[in-house]
């Protein structure tokens, strides 16, 4: 059959971007289509700046800055967004913390109030954090603990490819460390990473930018100015030769392994980045793709398969030192070595022989939709703009994102695939304890 | 002890806007001359179509069906299942199978430019899936691992034990097959299975995009008005009413937590106790801002995500209440959770509390319909039982007028804890002290 090429569209959502005498960012995105907002407020701190000591305090506080704030007490603020019919949320990054909300559009100065009164102050308060260091444990346990595979390989494998506290270390926090955290510590935290100076708020949906920036203005205006810290360098060499580990997880039934290669800067090298974000799809996007139907298909030395750029799986919002992964559940008594020398053999043959007919403008047909997709609800485009301004200072790149993705060239996803070495590999292999 | 520097005196929450009245999108429907019925939904946020075929896929043999929707897109007369892959791929798509108990789901996404070459490799796939041995058998392996995956999960494991709990000797009560049936499938049986069941009588295609949806529905004609009608239908029995009893204990030695779920009555969409109850059902655990998450989460630090939900099969609903908590603590949470239920069925709830779940009721109706994906999965669901999305306007209508009254009438009847059913998964040796204090329970060890 002939590669009939799909041509690849483009969102062109309007960006407005100003920023508060404070220093706050503030990225909005107008779209009338339907009568809801999404509200994001991302501060640029996360997994990797958190103390020695204090690992799974970046996650911790967040929990924290949902506990009450300078006029609202505890409880009121999932109250104030569910009461205006929304939904809410948080989360940990390795290189960011966000704070959203989804509401119905009439809520809009609702939501800025709520941002805007947490960003002033969080109620940090002895029984909130000895109540949440509590609930965070379960998540752990819900999550990690009492489940087979809990933590592969976000939490394990960083550690056998890193080397550095910040880079390395458990992100979700030891028990012993989230125990001993202290009120004294979240103000620290606070005053030293929660600066006007270090957040963009970006919102999206049914607004009107004049009254919206009106909005901005009066609620955030007076938060006081802290300016950003300075961000740390966490480069770390590349890997020369090959790191392999293993465990046993208690609980597993079956094999799994997780393979890691170092990438190129996201962000100040995006257009040598942007190729091994096509490369881990044309790999494993799908029973026609290249790993899926050699591994899964036709050696069946694997049952499913996934690939990825950054631990968390979003390719577009990780800053360097970052990875391509790959990561494979196996059959019973499956031999991982052998899985790692096909993955080896497949890259080896991508760089030689290139791609297939047609094989690259049909993934790239697929990440668009995926990206597309992604940005249709208004959330999902508050979020990555958010950090798309703090990351690049370039909000707008998400309208470009498909198209750019669909410039990268044959030439550049092999030269790409060449890199991906053994030598240059992390990999942990999970052993199954838990076969019944 | 707080850390707030800025100056200032109290500031007071700023009031909502006007709000804005749901307005359900441009749609078609039409019926085709083979059964099935189409209906197209215009969202044009994004260049993109939504699709989902729901076909009546009632009482099936559990293995069989498993296997028919892991192995449907392997393979037709003229295409493999990379070419079938490749081909979706080309226009931006993909296609994914799934059943239950009441449902076989063809679910997709694509570019819209490739709707038409979508649709075209749907009916490929309906009229001449071929379930090619050699992919039969592979999928067969890895199906069976991953029920054995999913066998060594507490949430998996804990509704599995709810499910035989609630539904004794209904379809409904055993959803996941054994690896053994799984082995035993063989392709005959599924393209025996197919041309028997997997036809367009009965069957419900929604697409939802960036379409004219007369245009997507002739579309959708073109493309599928040859897939045959002939096949057998069959209908579920109403599930059995909810039969309260003692507690079930089953035993997982050695877990960290407690996997706590609670069966409680319920009634189907259209009941006139629906949303008064859903609205009890948010102020009991339904949501964040709940009693139930407010005391053994943000109060006690008994767990991370309790909820409450109601969910709605074919042949009945039920409302179903999950948490996992710490083992330790398992006993006190299961009685803050008989509080609660007990507090609300018999006490009204307050008007404030009634406005605030009210108003998350309505707004997430409005965020739910905001997405091409969110609206296709809704239409779906509306329509395999038996409704229209302007029965939105009108639940919304029925959320808005229920009053303290109705909420209060809804919590007696349905969320007493009396009517429980109850299922715990955990450390036998460790909670079942804590438990026996408080109910009467019936232990069983993992199968």
């Amino acid at each position: 059959m002939a590669a009939r090429r799909s041509r690849i569209p483009a969102t062109k959502y309007p960006v407005e971007r100003f920023t508060l005498d404070n220093g706050l960012r503030v990225v909005l995105t107008p779209d009338r289509s339907a009568p809801v907002i999404g509200v994001a407020v991302v501060y640029d701190v996360g997994i990797r700046s958190e103390p020695e000591g204090r690992t799974g305090f970046a996650h911790l506080f967040e929990h924290l800055m949902f506990q009450g704030s300078e006029n609202l007490e505890k409880l009121a603020h999932f109250r104030h967004v569910q009461g205006a019919g929304g939904t809410f949320n948080g989360s940990t990054h390795l290189d960011y913390t966000d704070y959203f909300e989804t509401l119905p559009s009439n809520a809009l100065e609702r939501a800025l109030f709520l941002e805007a009164d947490r960003m002033r102050g969080p109620r940090l308060t002895e029984e909130n954090l000895r109540n949440q260091v509590d609930v965070v444990k379960e998540e752990i346990r819900v999550n990690v603990l009492n489940r087979p595979y809990g933590g592969f390989p976000w939490l394990t494998l960083p550690p056998v490819m890193f080397d550095t506290f910040p880079n390395a270390h458990d992100g979700y926090g030891s028990f012993d460390d989230l125990e001993s955290a202290t009120v004294a510590d979240a103000a620290d935290f606070f005053r030293r990473y929660y600066a006007s100076g270090n957040a963009v708020l970006a919102v999206s949906g049914d607004i009107d930018v004049a009254e919206a920036t009106e909005l901005v203005t009066r609620h955030f205006g007076d938060v006081p100015a802290r300016p950003a810290p300075q961000r740390p360098d966490f480069t770390e060499p590349d890997l020369s030769a090959e790191r392999r580990t293993s465990y046993t997880d208690a609980l597993a039934p079956l094999p799994a392994v997780a393979g890691a290669w170092r990438v190129p800067d996201p962000v100040t090298d995006f257009a040598g980045y942007l190729p091994y974000v096509v490369l881990a799809e044309v790999l494993t996007d799908g029973d026609a793709s290249r790993l899926v139907e050699r591994l899964v298909q036709r050696d069946r030395t694997v049952t499913s398969l996934g690939g990825y750029l950054g631990f968390m799986g979003d390719p577009f919002d990780v800053r360097d030192p970052t990875a391509l992964l790959l990561q494979a559940h196996l059959p019973p008594g499956g031999d991982v070595d052998k899985v790692l020398r096909t993955i080896d053999e497949e890259l080896d043959r991508l760089a030689t022989d290139g791609l297939t007919d047609g094989e690259l403008a049909r993934t790239q047909a697929r990440m668009a939709t995926h990206l597309l997709r992604d940005t249709d609800a208004v959330l999902g485009r508050a979020l990555r703009m958010a950090v798309l301004e703090q990351q690049r200072g370039e909000p707008g790149l998400l309208n470009d994102l498909p198209r750019l993705v669909g410039e990268v060239t044959e030439e550049q996803v092999r030269a790409a695939a060449a890199t991906v070495r053994p030598e240059r590999r992390a990999a942990i292999e999970v052993i199954a304890g838990g076969a019944r | 002890m707080s850390v707030t520097t800025a100056p200032a005196g109290p500031r007071t929450l700023p009031p909502l806007g006007p709000t804005r009245k749901l307005t359900v999108p441009k749609q078609a429907e039409r019926t085709l001359r083979n059964g099935l019925t189409v209906i197209a939904v215009r969202r044009p946020a994004v260049p993109l179509v939504e699709m989902r075929l729901w076909v009546p896929f009632g009482r099936v043999h559990l293995a069989r069906g498993a296997m028919l929707s892991q192995t449907m897109l392997s393979g037709t007369e003229s295409m493999t299942s990379v070419q079938i892959a490749a081909e979706l791929q080309k226009v931006g798509g993909g296609l994914s199978a799934g059943v239950d108990p009441d449902r076989l789901m063809l679910s997709g996404a694509g570019l819209v430019t490739g709707l038409d070459r979508m649709l075209e490799l749907l009916a490929e796939v309906l009229t001449g899936a071929s379930y090619p041995s050699d992919e039969v058998s592979t999928e067969r392996d890895r199906l069976v691992d991953r029920i054995q995956v999913a066998q060594s999960q507490p949430a998996h494991l804990a509704r599995e034990a709810l499910l035989k709990r609630i539904y004794g000797r209904h379809p409904y009560a055993t959803q996941t097959p054994e690896p053994g049936q799984i082995q035993a499938v063989r392709p005959a049986a599924l393209r025996t299975l197919h041309s028997e069941r997997v036809h367009p009588t009965g069957a419900q295609l929604v697409l939802v995009g960036d379409v004219q949806p007369e245009k997507a529905l002739d579309a959708a004609e073109r493309a599928l008005g040859g897939w045959s009608g002939a096949g057998r239908t069959a209908e579920l029995p109403a599930t059995p009413p909810l039969e309260p009893g003692p507690l079930l204990l089953v035993d997982r030695p050695g877990s960290v937590q407690s996997s706590l779920r609670i069966a409680l009555p319920a009634v189907s969409r259209t009941d006139p106790d629906h949303a008064p109850l859903q609205l009890a059902n948010l102020i009991f655990g339904g949501y964040f801002s709940s009693r139930w998450v407010e005391n053994i989460r943000e109060d006690k630090g008994y767990t991370y995500g309790p909820h409450s939900v109601i969910e709605h099969s074919v042949a009945g609903s039920v409302l179903v209440a999950a948490a996992d908590v710490a083992t330790e603590v398992t006993g006190p949470a299961l009685l803050e959770t008989t509080y609660e239920l007990g507090r609300l069925a018999s006490l009204p709830p307050k008007p404030e509390e009634l406005e605030q779940a009210r108003q998350y009721a309505l707004g997430t109706l409005q965020l739910g319909m905001s997405t091409q994906a969110g609206l296709a999965a809704l239409t779906s669901a509306y329509a395999g039982n038996g409704l229209r999305l302007d029965f939105l306007a009108e639940y919304a209508a029925r959320l808005a007028r229920a009053s303290i009254d109705d909420v209060a009438r809804a919590a007696a009847r349905y969320l007493a804890p009396a009517r429980a059913a109850i299922v715990v998964l955990g450390d036998a040796e460790r909670i079942t002290p804590g438990l026996a204090a408080l109910t009467t329970v019936q232990t069983e060890q993992l199968a």
